[in-house]
């Protein structure tokens, strides 16, 4: 069982070493000198990927508390693409905003690898510890325009309601702690499995701490609340890579955790997710309807895929699982393209984030208009996009599971979230602007790259998604 | 010796605290303190835990912890000061440029 091979942890270890390397290339810059330092975080990154391809299928594991099997490197796959993406669209916004480079860079490659942490961690307190890695980084990301006061307050929303967070996710790991005498996923399910603790009052308390802690960094209803905050006054390319990257890594940990620690206990955190996922793709979908903020519509629709995302984790079948690692790479790619569209139309004093900004975006920018068209369909669910493969695959899963009312009402809140992503695109292409043109940015061409890969990989897994598919069975056939 | 329900009822009290501080008071710094206090009853918890079930991991989870905790009061200090500048208040209330 114990293994003190470093094998596992070599992923997160190449992005480490990158954001040292941004880090301390900061530090030696010239004042005016300018450093590709966005360079060396795509080799960290490649370099990830890389490590990923060699150490699949091969289980290893490190020190028992890491362990890099097919579902934690899928999901560190995810964030090595979140990464590469976030990156090329970052270039722009920091020329734009003249945002200080080399922390941004560390600040961004140090939080991909506290996600990459997470989604391998086997133990509840590097779960913990991951997630206070990621997290004091992207808050930082989300206040890193100091001399704006909504991305301050955005960033301090976000820090109050995270740290306040983490703290019921500890007190629910010192309950398990205390009642199963390990920490480790493997010996808290093996002690749970054997013994019968359902009449226990203290288990189902610290089962509950521990659903909070999640539900609170996926943003599950009702514990949202600072979602749509943080992510309109974060800058977009950030709101992005948080919205992906982040709950990525915490469904990962929220699915390793309940599906394989706390199986023994499906019986009471089932309906309790069930409930959590009903409201949190209603009120994702319905107060969404309502926003004329362009950011502030995609936050709310954020938290409505997080609740498509709880469905697959009820379900929890065979075809469930996959699911959820499959609409994780769908929702990351298309959500990352959108947020990248919105970073790049910025201009550093107007953030052109309203709604009626995006009139009559066909006559002045028509690739980036069909583009944003393609990622808000696939927001939407609509064929031949990733998305609707995505959410084909999470509602089979839940009919065949018999949770035919999350799957009805998983249908219904996907045909509302079409309603306002095409009224984005009949603002784009119908209506005509008035008055003066909002002032935009020259685009740059590394954004437009990462946009046509994004759009390229939304299609291809839109039309192809077999091979990636079995990807995602293969990676949950390892464990659980 | 103290029985284990004894450190548990007050690592709970103390949490209960720490989480009326965050929802009850009007200082920034105040609020932040009360998550303290809350990581603190639960260090607490670990180390009662830790002691009952006759092993050190509790105690040696209070270290990553407590390192934890500076990391984030540190982060969260630089938000304050940052927030600081721009609003010379550290009420929350007066935060509303984001409608919640």
């Amino acid at each position: 069982m114990f293994n003190s091979s470093f094998d596992a942890v070599v992923p997160m270890l190449c992005v480490t070493l990158a954001a040292l390397a941004a880090m301390g290339a900061e530090a030696f810059r010239a004042r005016d000198e300018k450093m590709p330092i966005g360079g060396l975080g795509i080799i960290g990154l490649v370099g990830a990927g890389v490590a990923c391809a060699l150490l699949w299928n091969r289980n290893t594991s490190s020190f028992g508390v890491i362990v890099a099997d097919n579902f934690g490197l899928f999901v560190t796959m995810v964030l090595v693409i979140v990464g590469i993406l976030t990156i090329m669209f970052s270039s722009q916004v920091l020329e734009v905003d003249n945002l200080p480079r080399g922390e941004y860079y560390a600040l961004l490659l140090f939080g991909i690898a506290g996600m990459m942490m997470m989604a391998t961690a086997n133990d509840l307190l590097v779960v913990f510890i991951s997630l206070e890695i990621l997290s004091l980084a992207v808050y930082v990301l989300t206040g890193i325009r100091r001399d704006d006061p909504r991305s301050t307050e955005a960033a301090f929303k976000y820090f109050l309601l995270g740290a306040f967070s983490s703290a019921f996710f500890l007190y629910g790991i010192a309950f398990t702690y205390g009642l199963t005498g390990s920490t480790r996923l493997d010996r808290i399910g093996a002690f749970l499995a054997a013994q019968s603790m359902s009449d226990n009052p203290l288990i189902l308390v610290a089962l509950g701490l521990l659903l909070v802690g999640f539900a609170f960094k996926i943003s599950a209803v009702p514990f949202h609340m600072w979602t749509p905050d943080a992510y309109e006054g974060a800058p977009a390319i950030v709101t992005g890579f948080m919205s992906t990257g982040v709950k990525a890594a915490a469904f990962a940990a929220f699915a390793r955790v309940f599906l394989s620690a706390f199986e023994p206990f499906s019986q009471q955190w089932v309906p309790v997710i069930w409930v959590l996922a009903a409201a949190t793709m209603i009120l994702g979908t319905v107060v969404g309807v309502a926003q004329s903020n362009l950011k502030r519509m995609l936050a709310y629709s954020s938290i409505a895929h997080g609740g498509y995302l709880l469905v697959g984790l009820v379900a929890a079948n065979q075809i469930g699982k996959a699911a959820i690692l499959f609409y994780l790479l769908a929702y990351a790619i298309t959500n990352l393209a959108a947020f990248g569209v919105i970073a790049m139309l910025a201009s550093s004093n107007d953030e052109n984030e309203e709604l009626r900004d995006y009139k009559g975006l066909w006559h002045t920018h028509p690739a980036l208009a069909a583009m944003m068209t393609v990622c808000l369909l696939s927001l939407g669910g609509l064929p031949p996009t990733v998305g609707f493969v995505g959410k084909w695959y999470i509602f089979s899963a839940a009919v065949s599971s018999g949770y035919y009312g999350l799957a009805v009402i998983g249908m219904l809140t996907s045909v509302v979230s079409v309603f306002f992503y095409l009224r984005v695109v009949v603002m784009m292409y119908m209506s005509e602007r008035e008055g003066p043109e909002p002032v935009r940015p020259r685009i740059a061409r590394m954004g437009m790259v990462a946009l046509t890969l994004s759009v390229i990989l939304i299609f291809y897994l839109g039309i192809l998604p077999t091979r990636v598919l079995d990807y995602a069975a293969e990676s949950i056939a390892t464990i659980f | 010796m103290i029985p284990l329900d004894h450190y548990l009822i007050v690592s709970a009290i103390l949490f209960a605290i720490g989480t009326a501080g965050v929802f009850l008071r009007k200082n920034l710094i105040t609020i932040l303190l009360s998550i303290e206090i809350m990581l603190n009853a639960v260090n607490l918890t670990f180390v009662a835990f830790g002691r009952s079930l006759g092993t050190v991991d509790g105690q040696i989870i209070t270290f990553f912890v407590m390192t934890v905790a500076a990391a984030e009061a540190a982060v969260g200090l630089a938000i304050i000061i940052a927030l600081y500048r721009h609003r010379e208040s550290l009420n929350p209330d007066t935060f509303s440029s984001l409608k919640w």
